[in-house]
This record gives C-alpha cells, sequence and structure tokens, in this order.
C-alpha cells in the first residue's frame, strides 16, 4: 500500500513508497519482456479515463500500452476533440466524466495544479502525467528504475539535472525523488534557467558544467523547450550546445560507468549531440521501456489491483 | 431624523477624543457631543461596549459597474461596503468603457446616489483607456468629482507618459495613485517568483517589478511636484523606498491591502485555491511582517482593500487562467480588529488613521470629525461581535474571499451616512 491515494508529485511520497513502485515495477517488466502474451488480467474491469489536455506522444502511449497490459478498460480525451477545447470548464469535464462512474483519471495538462482541481471533482483516483511546469512524477519514477536497475541502488548517486531547470516538470519531480532516495543532486544551468529560489531543492545550482562532470554517476539533460525560447533566456541553440550540450568531448570527462538519461523528446544538436545520444552510456530508450512497466506499477498500486492479478 | 447614539467609546485622533461620551445626530450633521444628553425625538442606539469612530474609508475598490455588472455593480458593492462599515469607497476606474471622462464619473456618482447607501468617490483613468499612451480627460473629470486618478490594473509603463500624466494632475489638488508593476519584468508571473513559483511550478511575479516602478515614480514625484501614492504596497523593499521619500519630504504616500498584512506566499497550498490568487501576489512572510511593522510605524497611510469581485466560474479554475484578485470590504474591519487592534498592537486612534482619517485626507474629501457641526459619517463597531466568513456572510455579488472559513471577533454594527443609518446592528438598510 502506497500511503497517498493519489499520485500528483514526488515531495508527496516517502522512499518507502518510492521503492515499492519500483520493486513492483519489476514483476511488470517482466511481464513486458515477455516473448508471448504481454498481458495480464490485474486491472480487468477498472476504467481508467486518460485526460490529456496538451499534446503529448511518448507519455500517452506509454499509459495506454500500461493499461491494455493491466487489462483494464480506457477511454482516451483530449486533443481537438476535448470539450474543454469547447469551452467547458474543467470541473463540468470532469463531473461528466465522474458521472459515468470511471476508476481513474490520468491527467496532463498545460497548467499547473490541475490535477489537484481534477481530484476536487471526482472520487476517482488521480495520477499526474504531467502539469504545466510544476510536477511530473511518473516521469521521476521511471527515471529512478532506469538509474536504479543499472547501479543497483540509489542512494548516494551523484546526479547532475542539466537544462532550463526553472521551467521543468521533469527537474520538479525527479530533484525531491532522488533526495527521498539519498541520492545528491547537482542543478546546472544558465542563469536565466537556474530555479526562481535556489534554496527550495536543497541541492547546488551551478552554470560550469564541465567542472561538476567528473564526479557524476547519472548525468540527466533536459529537454530545452524551444517553444520558450522567445525572450530570449538563452541566445542561440548553437551557444547553448557549447557551453550546456552533452557532446563527445564531455562524455569522455564521466566516470567510466556513469550514465545518461534524457526525458525526450531530445533536441539533436541542442542540449544533445547524436554520438553521445546514441553511445552506450546512454540509458534514453531504457527509460521509455521503464516508462510502461512503472506506469502499471503506479496504476496497480493505487488501485489496488487483486492480489493474484499478476500471474495470468 | 436624529439618532442619540448612548454612552459609545468615542475614538478620534483629530479632536483629540478617547472617552465614553454620547453623540447625537440630527439630519445630516452631528449635533452635539457629550455626556448624558438628552434628546426626546431622537431614535437611541446603544453604544455601550462600543466604539464610535469617524466613517470609515476604502479608497481602493473594484465595483466593476459599468460593464462588469455580473461581478459587482456599484449598488452591491455599496451593500458590501456597508455591511463592512465603510461609509465611503473611493472606485477604480478599469471599467467597460474604462472611467476616462468626466460622464463616467457623474454615472458611477449617479448610479451610487440610486443605492443610497455609501458615498462612492470615483477615481478617474489617467490614460485614456488606460492604455498608457495618451492623457485622459482629467481636468474634465475633476470637475464631475474625480477624487483621484490611476490606471489600477496596470501600471503606466512609459516613464515619459508617467511624468506627462504627473505634470498634467499636479495642476490640480489630486493624488496619483499608481499600481506599481513593470510588466516586462512580470510577464506572466502568477505567484511570487522564489520559493512560490519554485514550489508551485508558475511563472513568478518578482518582488523587483513592483519596487522598480516605486522608484521611478518617487522620482517622478520628486521633479513634478505631484502628489504620488503607492497602491497596493507588498514588499518590504519598496515600503523602504516610501520611507525614504518620506523622509525626504517627498509627497509620496501609500496603502496596505489586508491579504498582504495577513497572508503570504506560504499560505498558497498544493490546492491551488485561486482565491489567494492577487496581483501583486502573496508575498514573503518576511514581506508581509514588514507590512504590519509599516503600518504601525506610519510609513504606511492607509488599509485598502483592493476589493476585486469575479464570478465562481472565473476562480473555479487552473489556477493560471483564474483571474487575479478577492473580494474584502466585508473582511477588512474585522481582519484589522481581530489581527491588530484587540491584541493591542495597533490603538484605536491609529487604526482610525489609517482607515478613516488618511484615505479621506488623500481622496480630498472634506474631514469627518467627532464634533458638533462635522457631517454624520460614523462607524459604531461592536468588539466582541462574532464574524464567520463564509458566502451567506458576504452580501456582495462575490463571493472570492481569500478569508473563507475564518472565523473573527469584532465588526461594524451601525453605519451612518450624511445621518441616515445605513447599518442597522448588522444588517444592511434598504436603498
Amino acid at each position: 500500500m502506497l500511503s497517498v491515494k493519489h499520485l500528483i508529485d514526488t515531495p508527496s511520497l516517502t522512499a518507502d513508497d518510492i521503492t515499492q513502485i519500483l520493486d513492483t515495477a519489476r514483476s511488470f517488466a517482466e511481464i513486458n519482456s515477455r516473448k508471448g502474451i504481454k498481458k495480464v488480467p490485474a486491472l480487468r474491469g477498472r476504467t481508467i479515463v486518460n485526460l490529456f489536455l496538451e499534446p503529448s506522444t511518448r507519455t500517452r502511449s506509454s499509459f495506454e500500452l500500461a493499461e491494455k497490459r493491466l487489462s483494464a478498460d480506457t477511454l482516451n480525451m483530449g486533443g481537438s476533440t476535448s470539450s474543454v477545447v469547447k469551452g467547458e470548464s474543467l470541473a463540468d469535464t470532469i463531473q461528466t466524466i465522474d458521472a459515468m462512474n470511471v476508476d481513474m483519471f490520468v491527467v496532463r495538462a498545460r497548467l499547473a495544479g490541475t490535477p489537484v482541481k481534477v481530484m476536487e471533482n471526482t472520487d476517482a483516483i488521480v495520477i499526474n502525467a504531467g502539469d504545466g511546469k510544476h510536477q511530473h512524477p511518473t516521469q521521476a519514477m521511471l527515471d529512478l528504475y532506469t538509474i536504479r536497475e543499472h547501479f543497483g541502488h540509489l542512494d548516494g548517486l551523484n546526479v547532475a539535472i542539466v537544462g532550463d531547470l526553472a521551467h521543468s516538470r521533469v527537474c520538479g519531480s525527479l530533484a525531491p525523488a532522488l533526495k527521498t532516495m539519498g541520492a545528491n543532486v547537482t542543478l546546472v544551468g544558465p542563469p536565466t534557467f537556474l530555479v526562481d529560489d535556489p534554496t527550495y531543492y536543497g541541492c547546488p545550482q551551478t552554470s560550469d558544467f564541465d567542472s561538476v562532470i567528473p564526479d557524476m554517476d547519472v548525468v540527466y539533460m533536459l529537454r530545452v523547450q524551444l517553444e520558450r525560447m522567445e525572450g530570449a533566456a538563452i541566445p542561440s541553440k548553437r551557444e547553448y550546445n557549447r557551453l550546456y550540450g552533452l557532446d563527445s568531448r564531455r562524455e569522455t570527462m564521466m566516470r567510466p560507468d556513469a550514465i545518461i538519461c534524457h526525458p525526450g523528446p531530445m533536441n539533436r544538436g541542442m542540449e544533445i549531440n547524436t554520438e553521445v545520444a546514441d553511445c552506450k552510456r546512454s540509458r534514453i530508450l531504457d527509460q521509455v521501456t521503464a516508462g510502461v512497466a512503472t506506469r502499471m506499477a503506479e496504476m496497480y498500486l493505487l488501485l489496488g489491483g487483486e492480489s493474484d492479478g499478476l500471474s495470468n | 431624523m436624529a439618532y442619540l447614539i448612548k454612552g459609545a467609546h468615542l475614538v478620534d485622533p483629530q479632536v483629540d477624543l478617547d472617552e465614553v461620551l454620547d453623540v447625537l445626530i440630527v439630519d445630516d450633521k452631528i449635533s452635539c457631543v457629550g455626556a448624558h444628553l438628552e434628546a426626546p425625538d431622537a431614535e437611541v442606539v446603544d453604544g455601550s461596549g462600543k466604539y464610535l469612530v469617524p466613517g470609515l474609508v476604502d479608497m481602493h475598490v473594484h465595483f466593476r459597474d459599468p460593464g462588469f455588472e455580473y461581478k459587482e455593480t456599484i449598488a452591491t458593492g455599496a451593500r458590501a461596503a456597508t455591511h463592512g462599515g465603510f461609509t465611503d469607497v473611493a472606485t477604480m476606474p478599469n471599467t467597460s468603457p474604462v472611467t476616462d471622462s468626466g460622464s463616467e464619473i457623474r454615472y458611477q456618482i449617479e448610479q451610487a446616489r440610486m443605492a443610497n447607501l455609501c458615498h462612492v468617490r470615483p477615481m478617474g483613468a489617467l490614460t485614456s483607456e488606460q492604455k498608457g499612451e495618451a492623457l485622459a480627460e482629467i481636468g474634465d473629470m475633476v470637475v464631475e468629482g474625480a477624487s483621484a486618478f490611476s490606471d489600477d490594473g496596470h501600471g503606466v509603463q512609459s516613464a515619459g507618459m508617467m511624468r506627462t500624466c504627473m505634470e498634467y494632475v499636479s495642476q490640480f489638488d489630486r493624488v496619483v495613485c499608481a499600481h506599481c508593476e513593470v510588466e516586462t519584468l512580470t510577464n506572466n508571473g502568477v505567484v511570487n517568483e522564489g520559493r512560490a513559483s519554485t514550489r508551485l511550478g508558475m511563472f513568478g511575479w518578482p518582488a523587483l517589478g513592483e519596487e522598480l516602478e516605486i522608484m521611478r515614480d518617487i522620482e517622478l514625484a520628486r521633479i513634478t511636484g505631484c502628489d504620488f501614492h503607492v497602491c497596493h504596497i507588498s514588499t518590504a523593499r519598496g515600503l523602504e523606498y516610501v520611507r525614504r521619500a518620506k523622509a525626504e519630504g517627498l509627497p509620496v504616500t501609500c496603502e496596505v491591502t489586508p491579504h498582504h498584512l495577513f497572508l503570504c506566499e506560504d499560505d498558497i497550498t498544493d490546492a491551488y485555491d485561486t482565491n489567494l490568487k492577487m496581483n501583486p501576489p502573496l508575498r514573503t512572510a518576511e514581506d508581509a511582517a514588514a507590512m504590519r511593522e509599516g503600518i504601525l510605524d506610519g510609513s504606511i497611510d492607509c488599509v485598502v482593500t483592493d476589493h476585486a469581485p469575479h464570478a465562481a466560474h472565473e476562480k473555479d479554475c487552473e489556477w493560471e487562467i483564474s483571474y487575479f484578485g478577492c473580494v474584502g470590504l466585508e473582511t477588512s474591519l474585522p481582519l484589522m480588529l481581530a489581527n491588530m487592534v484587540i491584541p493591542g498592537r495597533m490603538s484605536w486612534q491609529r487604526m482610525v488613521e489609517v482607515m478613516a482619517i488618511n484615505p479621506r485626507r488623500l481622496l480630498r474629501l472634506a474631514p469627518v470629525r467627532i464634533e458638533a457641526g462635522s457631517a454624520a459619517d460614523l462607524t459604531l463597531i461592536d468588539p466582541e461581535r462574532i464574524v464567520h466568513v463564509t458566502p451567506e456572510y458576504l452580501v456582495g455579488k462575490s463571493k472570492n474571499s481569500a478569508f473563507l472559513g475564518l472565523t473573527l471577533k469584532g465588526c461594524a454594527c451601525d453605519v451612518f451616512v450624511d445621518g441616515r443609518r445605513t447599518l442597522v446592528d448588522g444588517e444592511v438598510a434598504a436603498s
């Protein structure tokens, strides 16, 4: 049992919660890697609504696959078909779906705090699939899973999160979760990308990427939101790549067993260069694989799936 | 009509009054102040255990009329003001159309006369349509009764335009009230920049965005000689600039809201309660403490509510798309009493200064004193009466209070406006 009823943010999760999710995900990873039937009846008869109020490809596909492999019934809402687009308030949208008796909402939204507003309008369980610049807890869980699979543990690891920290829900969830698990986090980015309150995460911030690389076990490159380039937080793609991009020169400075992560989608040639993105340190595709298993674990634990649901 | 208020504790530092006496109101004036007054024709109001003060004035409210009558009208706003203990309010000009000409001022005064509850003292816009580009018809509005001038809701972004505004206003005996916000710094900010913006994952509204414009406008006041008043000040450093300007003898004043006195960014929880979304945003706990200090030491001249009604559907939504502002007229006095006056942190005299005397002076209204001959604009306060801040308690049209759920001790029980009893034992009189 998790200590939380909904998965909204990572600061609410205890180390035990995170460990449960990661351990449970391992069982699902085994199912996902089967040659044969990749499906268990764990959530048979449960209804999950994927409410995606902003465009998403990988997170949405990952959730959908996870739901299908748990045998849940799913309903996809959002995008141009969304009633929110037609001017309906969020509360009305949620109450309308809620009236159809669903068990869970998976919510992706452009606006921070949306999953909490969803929670206020339904008795169903809510999973935050990314809200604005706030939180993206299921991304953090798949990242932790990937890192733990490589090192066998999380405590004591040195992790650099590099890029647009101020506007990153990935950082918002990952940094606190890593701290909870005993890892040491360093935030790296140009001063215009550092978080507003440097004391909030309780970890050092620096703009000197090169100086931190040799001490890191994990170099986690954030996607630069190209759509947020306006307002000139950085002068150009080229300059960003030169100062903060992970290229082969920086890759050679890394510890022998250090790994590279990225939440995707990548801007190749900006925050990460092709030769590095595809090198053997890269765990970027492992992260994607882990996403399905960890999301299965989260839904399973939150919906209290049948105890024998893991066998089929 | 005559009223005899018996045995109230009268507080009016203008006439050194701080004692239990009777007050006789005849028609629209105070006829007599003294001990053991008799007036057989007058209706007696029991003032025992209560405080009688010059009528409270809120010099910063939004009544949304004309243009947004679904949020508040002058009539419903006047009801809320009366319920909160006010005799006078100054309405901000960000109506639709913008109150930027004499006829718009006249409209509001006429609506207030029909509502027949409190005095409404409209402020005019500084610039045409509040666009910050060209002077509004300020002289025309002065003639029609505008109490002050402001582009509240926005700062006048161009320093040159603001200089022109202040130079032009300096020919009239009126104050320029400024919402100080450098918009290139505040951008999409919806919470205080710092811990709140980081924790909640939203764009920050930096303190500097306010402070830089306060600094600019103080310098403009210096060269133009125009009286300059900072609206809803919220940061410690901004207040420090005002304090220094006052020490230099510059014509600079400022106001603060109860929400910036008694709430801070830490009160915004992960529930994203949009009633706590205001502009300027709730600042740090240290800033709020500095505001409380400033209201006591004289650096801050008055308490205002920035009463900003919004319809339920404009607040019952995601934080980033919800509207800025909260209603405040009916909680302002109870909050000041419960947090400052009754615990002994602020004297009754100081409360009267910041909620009645100073705003009246800044709006260039005739002083109201508790003495024979003065206008009978008075507020009677019951320090024992309990207020539960619920939607039902709020008689205005909108219920977006940042203080819902609170129980406070002390509020107005009776209000007299030009000798008419507009609040009768806690109930607003019919218009």
